[in-house]
């Protein structure tokens, strides 16, 4: 049932935001009717400039580091200059929290009230969000604004520039993390497993009475080896340094700790971005075509916005050297809906994550529908930048739209010895990541970690050439 | 339903304004990063300013550096001489795109290219900050004026307490003090005499009159090309600031020099052009004279800076070292910049070797080789350890 507010000049002062309410509840019978299944979702229509901050930092309530001042004011001089506009920020948890722009338009919001119902579909029901949720907790907005007040105390009484070499060094390996292990890890056994239990205390145990047989004599003890440390190479560096380092304060494992909690909180939505914007920009556009109870102006209002968010290039062009998540994400759901039905989409969505969402279901028809091709980035004549569009192949456009996931987008970096005297060696897995590292950006990350380490680390990488190449700090290299 | 049947159950739609704006973390982050721009600018300020053209600016005693933006380093591939990736659109096979407009940076915290873009943006520097923080930085010692009795002001200083005196000098703390100690030993007390009263005595002192004028002497001889001057006129700029935070009143001559000489004002002084050869007492024959007439050595701490090639007409050694040990009799201190044709020959110039030999004779006199903008600073750090020796 569409209202028709024709030429009513007072029509405008109808569709504030007070709408929302009214909408709201109604849009998530909708949703419901669907099959969507979410915990319930806090909205809160917050200004602007909040909004940006809240995207800045990841989270509405966040640790201070400097840093995120550099993010802010790229993200104010973006929005000024009318290149950026945020919808919405979701952060999923029970209840989820959903900050919408309180001077957006009523239509706009109607709509990402849609869309932030799909992502809280999407996050309840997909088992790498399920299982960071169930590590991490559902109320991450809550838990990160205590860490934060945890880190102003810690500036109160430790002094901003401690507190700040701390976060500059564990905020740098953000993405070095370690997320097939558990958050809560347990530290290495301080010994290797004995092979089987206390052997005197189970007097006449099977294996008391197999060891009084001739010439089964109990076995020598094994020579005391030290141990290897760490026993396998580590890749979760923010936990190894916490537990590890020699001389640091209890204060600044904290903050390892909680900067390592936070990145674990945001891996899943790094590694669906594809599927999980895809999947709420189905729902938000399937559920506002069927929500009758909009007027006309609003309707087609909210679905202009949809087509904005949607599209594949910026403004007039005709041409992107980047693919907009939330075009290609959207596109391969309507495939799959369409082609698989509604039961086998949802299967999808509880089991990918966008390595299997790519590989699986991006094929060779839809890419060719959406024009996706392959390019290389050759330097010019002149050393300017030129991209050459290669070719359309399947698996190589699979790939490159991948390739800057991998890892958490970082390069792979792993601990691989603690001496005695506490000096670390890393090795950056060459072989994997196919290249060496930005050894001036890798010096100044070792100077970080140098300073709550407090001792010598060194790095194993390979330079331009491919030869191998050791990073050391001194102890005079603070920088 | 009332919007209070659903709370907690499903979700709820809050439209409300908190006072979000009252505090800012994103502000707060970005001016800590400010704050370690500028600490940052200040321990490369040598490098920094020696870099830039920044004694244009001279005149307002404000200076603005351009600076990029902090980076919080992370760990990262080296950049790929080469790269794959996907885009999207009617591009064929062989087509070629390039980014935004190739190599067009926009100044003035504009948007860089399209890829990220990077911004710069100005960071204002007052001149005297920047001076503190060299001197910080350089471990420069202050300048003491001459203390011969010559050169001395009167002024007048506090100096204890008298019963008598004029109005405007009552201390009325002081009488009040005396009034209470009075009153403690009296048994029946009146509140104020005229013995309480106190007055300010001021007597008068001699001390080390901070007037001082400078003289900066170029050749502007064929020979100096715009790449010496601007080291010249770098050095000039510095040493200028270093005597100005010393003495109140600090006059600038400014005098250039072929094979005569001529006086200029400030703004002319490093816009001249001129052919001819040189000969350098010309000059020191101006300054002689101008000192004489308008800066005499009894009411002036004089200074004196030199910037030249150190090439001289043979002939005129005999004037140029009569008048240099004149002028170095009067002058607190004496500064020889050379900036040679070439790196091997420092000081084994005609001029360098007058200045050397006057030096070794223990004249308030110094010479400095400066070959690129990183020697300037050497040259400054030796002038005012120089010049602070000589006195002590």
């Amino acid at each position: 049932m569409a209202h028709k507010h024709g030429h009513d000049p007072h029509a405008h002062a109808v569709f504030t935001n007070d709408r929302l309410e009214e909408y709201a509840p109604r849009i998530e019978g909708l949703a419901r009717d669907h099959g969507l299944e979410f915990y319930p979702v806090d909205f809160e229509l917050v200004p602007n400039t909040f909004m940006m901050e809240v995207a800045v930092y990841g989270l509405p309530v966040r640790m201070p580091h400097w840093s995120f001042g550099v993010r802010y004011i790229y993200q104010y001089v973006q929005h000024r200059m009318g290149h950026s506009r945020i919808f919405e920020v979701v952060f999923p948890g029970n209840p989820n929290r959903a900050y919408l722009v309180d001077d957006n338009a009523l239509a706009e919001n109607t709509l990402v009230t849609a869309h932030v119902l799909g992502h809280a579909d999407f996050s309840r029901n997909n088992q790498l969000f399920d299982r960071m949720q169930r590590q991490v907790g559902y109320h991450i907005v809550e838990q990160a604004a205590a860490r934060a007040n945890r880190i102003e105390e810690a500036i109160e009484s430790r002094g901003r520039n401690r507190v700040e070499a701390v976060l500059d060094a564990a905020l740098a390996l953000e993405q070095n993390i370690d997320t097939n292990r558990e958050l809560h890890r347990k530290p290495y056994p301080e010994k290797p497993p004995e092979k089987a239990g206390p052997r005197e205390a189970v007097e006449g145990s099977f294996e008391s009475r197999y060891r009084a047989l001739p010439g089964e004599a109990a076995p020598e003890k094994p020579v005391e080896r030290k141990r290897q440390m760490p026993p396998y190479p580590e890749y979760d560096l923010l936990w190894f340094i916490a537990l590890y380092a020699p001389e640091m304060e209890d204060w600044e494992r904290d903050i390892f700790l909680a900067v390592r909690e936070e990145s674990f909180y945001f891996y899943p939505v790094f590694a669906c971005q594809i599927m999980n914007e895809g999947w709420a920009s189905y729902w938000h556009a399937r559920l506002l075509r069927e929500a009758d109870f909009l007027p006309n102006q609003v309707y087609l209002d909210a679905i202009k916005t949809h087509s904005d968010v949607v599209r594949p290039y910026a403004g007039e062009e005709a041409v992107s050297l980047s693919i907009n998540p939330y075009h290609l994400g959207f596109c391969i759901w309507e495939q799959i809906v369409e082609e698989l039905g509604m039961d086998r989409a949802r299967q999808i969505r509880a089991e990918e994550d966008d390595f299997g969402f790519i590989r699986n279901h991006l094929d060779e028809d839809l890419a060719r529908k959406l024009k996706l091709f392959n390019y290389a980035r050759r330097p010019g004549t002149g050393g300017e930048e030129r991209f050459i569009v290669k070719d359309r192949n399947i698996h190589a456009l699979r790939e490159n739209i991948l390739a800057p996931k991998f890892n958490y987008g970082g390069p792979r970096i792993y601990v691989r010895a603690m001496n005695v005297n506490g000096d670390l060696t890393l090795t950056h897995d060459t072989a994997t990541d196919g290249r060496g590292l930005d050894l001036a950006r890798a010096r100044k990350v070792l100077n970080y970690i140098r300073r709550v380490w407090r001792r010598d680390i060194r790095l194993e990488t390979v330079d331009h050439a491919g030869e191998p190449k050791l990073l050391e700090t001194s102890a005079d290299g603070e920088d | 339903m009332s919007p209070d049947d659903h709370a907690g159950t499903v979700s709820r739609m809050a439209v409300r304004n908190r006072l979000y704006d009252l505090f800012s973390r994103g502000a707060r982050d970005w001016l800590r990063h400010n704050e370690k721009v500028r600490e940052s600018v200040r321990s490369q300020l040598p490098e920094l300013i020696a870099g830039s053209d920044v004694l244009t600016g001279s005149g307002e005693r404000r200076l603005r550096v351009p600076v990029r933006f902090l980076e919080h380093y992370r760990f990262r591939l080296r950049d790929p001489h080469q790269e794959d990736g996907a885009g999207q659109g009617k591009g064929e096979p062989g087509d070629i795109y390039r980014r935004g407009q190739p190599g067009g940076d926009a100044e003035g915290g504009g948007r860089g290219g399209s890829g990220g873009g990077e911004y710069r943006f100005e960071l204002e520097l007052k001149v005297d900050d920047i001076v503190d923080w060299l001197w910080e930085e350089l471990a420069l010692p202050d300048l003491q004026p001459r203390s011969t009795d010559a050169l001395m002001d009167e002024e007048l200083v506090s100096e204890g307490w008298d019963r008598r005196g004029p109005r405007s000098r009552l201390d009325r703390r002081r009488t009040v003090k005396e009034a209470i100690k009075r009153r403690a030993s009296q048994t029946d007390p009146l509140p104020f005499t005229d013995d309480d009263l106190r007055y300010r005595q001021l007597a008068r002192r001699r001390r080390p009159s901070t007037n001082a004028v400078v003289a900066f002497v170029l050749d502007v001889s064929a020979s100096m090309d715009p790449a010496r001057r601007k080291l010249a006129k770098a050095f000039f700029f510095w040493a200028s600031q270093g005597l100005r935070r010393q003495y109140s009143s600090l006059e600038s001559v400014f005098i250039a020099h072929t094979n005569e000489a001529w006086e200029f004002s400030e703004e002319e002084f490093f816009q001249i052009t001129a052919t001819g050869g040189t000969v350098a007492s010309s000059a020191f024959q101006l300054v002689r004279d101008i000192f004489h007439d308008r800066y005499d050595a009894t009411n002036f701490n004089q200074y004196i800076f030199y910037a030249s090639d150190g090439d001289n007409f043979a002939d005129d050694r005999h004037a140029t070292e009569r008048l240099l040990l004149e002028l170095a009799g009067d002058a607190n201190f004496m500064g020889f910049v050379e900036t040679p044709q070439n790196h091997f020959e420092s000081s084994r110039s005609e001029t360098g070797r007058l200045f050397k030999s006057l030096e070794a004779r223990n004249f308030p006199v110094g010479s400095y080789t400066v070959h690129a903008d990183t020697d300037i600073w050497e040259a400054i750090r030796a002038f005012f350890r120089r010049q602070s020796e000589q006195v002590a």
